[in-house]
């Protein structure tokens, strides 16, 4: 499937290109591209099927991925968009026009990673988490272990061990 | 089906941002909760239903109830560690989820998997979609109080753990996939037993047939309910039965086949009508299918082979950066996992997509207006939602 990839950068500016199995493309595009890309995609190109909408957080580098996963339902080819968002300014355009069911999917990613798709509907009602108070949970920069200690006592007649000494200490007793 | 000359009045009007103006305190509507106690089949999920008289005139899908942040844990823990959290993803079908995070594992790894542990993997997939639909197909009967199917269906189901125990140790979680290939060969005489099983299923094939799509009850209350429309399988992403029902071929393991599905010899089952009936119909296609689908593994597969490819020590495997989008044909439909590490030990990454995304939250939204009340859990079951997969 070269040919989707030589129309694609016929018309767009993408940068690291992986063709990571026969059916499957990765790429990045600037940010503002990117509706116009799906929207090229999915009406001339025959993508119509959108897999996933997904975020990662590449924290040392201070950026947001977001992943769009889309398929050919006739070709059975899939392309994966990368898009990279600032950290310190967490928004981007929603798709809900294009894929209805994306608004579910950016409202996710708006409460576990704090990305907001302003215009997407419902984008800022609760989805799983309620009455949350901390940064968003899916951050890497979250400490889970601190938010529990901070929220929940310890439970009566619990002991916790140290993980490496334990085993050391049953495995091996006579070493001390 | 919905006869659109009668007298509307009594429901409300849209307003032109597309929302519906209604005044809970008229006393024309109600609000009532389903869920989000466990309804049996389905996990907890609550429907908020505003209805009037009892037609449903909104619904709103509440999530949250069984969030366990499955993959924030997994970002914190190693390759191999994350297997028995994986599994607990979708509970009634979790080997879809352990051959999913050892074959992103492997492609990302670069571990090629031995012939044999390809045939193990197809058959426990196989054993696994068995076990899921002798629950899910009777279930559907269940919602309309026809409970005897699904007191055979458990049954039977209960032999087919009895196989899984044997093989893998495990009756609900089999921790039978890793990454590599598989833990174990087939037990002595298991094929033999495994045949008996096969020729029960055949029989409560042809009984739930009798019971349900012969029964006139049955028929009313489900042909012509919960129609997903053609057009909207792309504006939804609906997949697998869902949309085979809709008369549109969507079968990852004939459109991408994985494992060993292009030397087995299969059709899946399509219909035109796209109601529960139809869905239904597809999904006690697909149980006859799996089983067919056994006895070819069981005739084709070799007798011995090396079954575990070597890996470095799970413990200290670090694998390279890179990205990958994996995908299986899970009861319900398409089902993957994209994953993308960093170079160290951990996944940075792990994000699971199952069906009842798409289906539980928009698609169930849009079709249960103008349900009748009593339809609801029919139309939920149907669209064979699992929440756990939602909130992962």
């Amino acid at each position: 499937m070269n040919e989707i990839l030589e129309k694609i950068k016929s018309k767009y500016e993408i940068t690291d290109v992986l063709q990571k199995r026969d059916d499957l493309l990765f790429f990045s595009i600037g940010k503002k591209l990117l509706v116009d890309i799906l929207n090229y995609l999915k009406e001339l190109e025959g993508f119509t099927h959108l897999i996933m909408l997904s975020s990662v957080d590449w924290l040392e580098e201070n950026k947001f991925q977001l992943t769009y996963i889309l398929n050919h339902p006739v070709n059975k080819y899939d392309i994966a968009i990368r898009v990279d968002i600032d950290r310190d300014n967490p928004v981007m355009d929603s798709i809900h026009h294009l894929w209805i069911h994306a608004q579910t999917d950016q409202r996710e990613i708006k409460e576990l990673f704090g990305i907001d798709f302003p215009g997407s509907p419902g984008v800022n009602d609760d989805f799983v988490l309620e009455d949350w108070d901390d940064i968003p949970p899916m951050r890497r920069d979250f400490d889970t272990l601190k938010y529990a200690t901070d929220n929940f006592f310890p439970r009566e007649g619990r002991k916790s061990y140290d993980t490496k000494e334990y085993m050391k200490s049953k495995l091996y007793p006579d070493q001390g | 089906m919905f006869n659109i000359k009668e007298d509307r009045s009594k429901f409300p009007t849209m307003k032109d941002d597309g929302t519906l103006d209604f005044d809970l305190d008229s006393q024309k509507y109600v609000k009532i909760w389903q869920g989000p106690n466990h309804p049996g089949v389905t996990g907890n999920m609550a429907l908020e239903l505003t209805v009037s008289g009892d037609e449903v005139i909104k619904s709103k899908t509440h999530v949250g109830y069984l969030y366990r942040a499955f993959e924030k844990l997994m970002e914190r823990r190693k390759f191999i560690q994350c297997f028995p959290i994986c599994i607990r993803m979708c509970v009634p079908e979790p080997d879809i989820n352990e051959y999913l995070l050892a074959a992103s594992v492997e492609e990302l790894g670069g571990i090629e998997v031995p012939e044999m542990a390809e045939w193990l993997r197809t058959l426990v997939l196989e054993m696994a979609r068995v076990t899921i639909l002798l629950r899910g197909v009777p279930g559907q009967g269940g919602t309309m109080s026809l409970g005897m199917g699904v007191q055979w269906g458990v049954y039977i189901r209960d032999l087919m753990l009895d196989r899984f125990e044997e093989l893998t140790g495990g009756r609900v979680y089999h921790m039978y996939i890793a990454p590599g290939g598989v833990r174990g060969l087939l037990p002595s005489g298991f094929k033999e037993r495994m045949e008996e099983v096969l020729k029960k299923i055949d029989e409560f094939v042809v009984d739930i047939d009798n019971l349900m799509f012969s029964n006139a009850v049955f028929k009313k209350r489900t042909k012509g309910v919960g129609v997903i429309e053609k057009d909207w399988i792309d504006k939804y992403s609906v997949v697998g039965p869902n949309a085979r029902a809709a008369g549109i071929m969507r079968d990852v393991r004939k459109d991408y086949p994985y494992l060993k599905y292009d030397k087995l010899d299969f059709e899946p089952h399509t219909e035109k009508d796209s109601d529960i009936y139809a869905r239904s119909r597809v999904r006690w296609h697909d149980l006859q299918a799996s089983v067919d689908l056994i006895r070819q593994i069981m005739a084709k597969m070799p007798e011995k082979g090396e079954i575990r490819a070597k890996t470095p020590n799970v413990l200290h495997w670090k694998i390279p950066k890179g990205e990958t989008y994996k995908r299986i044909e899970s009861s319900r439909g398409e089902y993957g996992f994209y994953m993308v590490t960093d170079g160290t030990e951990y996944p940075r990454r792990i994000n699971l997509r199952g069906p009842s995304y798409n289906s539980a939250m928009v698609l169930l939204e849009k079709i249960l207006v103008n349900a009748n009340i009593s339809d609801v859990s029919s139309l939920m079951v149907s669209l064979a939602t699992c929440p756990p997969e939602i909130e992962r």
